[in-house]
């Protein structure tokens, strides 16, 4: 179980162009980091070293006393544009392929289509799903699998003032259950404890 | 079902649904071993010569027509993103997702590949040794297949690109698999070639998911 995530001095460099450099944070249970920057600043490429997807040019991520590839593996969630769900399945198929693929259950599923009001959109397509409805649909699977770390990219940008705040409420319950998050923002993010902004 | 069952299922269900699945291949496959007598000419001892020969040929081409699918979606959609964030090292997701592909479409292939044989007149009794030869070949073809379709990720037209890379791979399984029909036609020994090509499908399944796995790290990188 991750408690902690460390960024010490990290740099990222993409098709021969820096990115960021000396780039450091401490997360610890229960905190939450905005990641703010303006378009191709790299939040996006930070969110992924830290999943590992992208490769640091310099400095390290840590996650406390866990190993790298086991957090990678089991202990974090990533949100990101892409949000690879399949448009010819059906919500309910998708969301619970990557449930079981996160590490949950049939009970975690219903729980999270409890709490992102899916029930009645779970027997429809995706491509049927309006994108705040499917951005629901990509939301839900952090729920349906409890993992600590979420590295969320622009989580709320197509989702209504309504469901906005209800899920900061989410967000806010999952870091008092001891949670960590970060999260790339254009929008102030409520739940934010600390902020991080990278020049670009 | 185990993570690994639920993956088998997911890659199955998209490669038999996506765009007709089985019946596009099986309907490209019957359309090459059509053209075929029509190039050739109508003799039926010239056809029945070449037929085994030509239905083979035929599998190796209607194989190709999957791959560009195995990874290219996943890898645009995000979906490999999260493949690679599991427990499941990247290796094996890459070996299931192949052999889903091969379940819905090589397999199916495999059922219809004895027919146009035997349609284009090769003898009636060769049909067990074609299904055989066409299961193995099968899952050499998609597995060699998968290497390609994964260096080619994130390419500009990368179908192409697949064929081009996964062709020269395929010159051992059709030399073998061939090389069978045609002995066991001629009533020549056949077993060692049926080896040879079980061992080439042994080796695809052993070295292509790691190939697989770092070209796939590398496009995500």
């Amino acid at each position: 179980m991750i408690r902690a995530l460390g960024i010490r001095d990290a740099e990222v460099r993409r098709g021969g162009r820096r990115l960021f450099e000396g780039v450091s944070l401490d997360l610890a249970a229960g905190e939450a980091c905005a990641l703010i920057g303006p378009n191709g600043s790299g939040k996006t490429s930070l969110l992924r070293a830290v999943a590992g997807l992208v490769r640091l040019e310099a400095g390290e991520v840590s996650f406390g006393a866990v190993e790298v590839s086991e957090a990678r593996a089991e202990g974090l969630h990533l949100a990101g544009h892409a949000d690879g769900l399949k448009a010819a399945r059906t919500a309910r198929e998708e969301l619970s392929f990557w449930a079981r693929w996160a590490g949950g259950s049939a009970a975690t599923v219903r729980r999270a289509a409890d709490a992102l009001e899916l029930t009645a959109l779970l027997d429809l397509e995706v491509r049927r799903l309006s994108a705040g409805q499917r951005r629901r649909v990509a939301l839900a699977r952090l729920i349906a699998a409890p993992r600590p770390l979420w590295l969320l990219d622009e989580p709320l940008s197509p989702l209504d003032g309504r469901w906005r705040e209800r899920f900061s409420a989410l967000m806010a319950e999952h870091l008092a259950g001891g949670g960590l998050i970060l999260a790339a923002m254009h929008d102030p993010l409520a739940a934010a404890t600390k902020t991080l902004e990278l020049a670009g | 079902m185990s993570r690994w069952g639920v993956l088998l299922a997911r890659e199955t269900s998209l490669a038999w649904g996506r765009g007709g699945g089985p019946l596009v291949t099986v309907g490209f496959y019957a359309g090459v071993a059509t053209l075929l007598p029509l190039a050739i000419g109508p003799e039926p001892d010239r056809l029945a010569a070449i037929a085994p020969g030509a239905a083979w040929v035929a599998l190796a081409l209607a194989s190709l027509l999957s791959l560009d699918r195995l990874f290219e979606r996943d890898f645009e959609d995000g979906a490999l993103d999260l493949l690679a964030l599991a427990p499941t090292p990247l290796e094996l997701t890459c070996l299931i997702k192949c052999f889903g592909q091969w379940l819905a479409t090589g397999a199916p292939l495999a059922l219809a590949a004895p027919l146009a044989a035997v349609a284009l007149g090769a003898s009636p009794s060769l049909t067990p040794l074609i299904i055989a030869c066409a299961l193995l070949g099968g899952l050499a073809f998609a597995f060699v297949g998968g290497i390609g379709a994964a260096l080619s990720l994130g390419a500009r037209r990368g179908g192409l690109l697949t064929a081009v890379i996964v062709l020269p791979l395929f010159v051992p399984p059709v030399v073998f698999g061939g090389g069978v029909l045609d002995a066991f036609v001629t009533g020549r020994p056949w077993l060692g070639g049926l080896a040879l090509l079980a061992g080439y499908a042994a080796a695809a399944l052993a070295l292509g998911p790691l190939a697989m796995a770092a070209a796939c790290r590398n496009a995500l990188s």
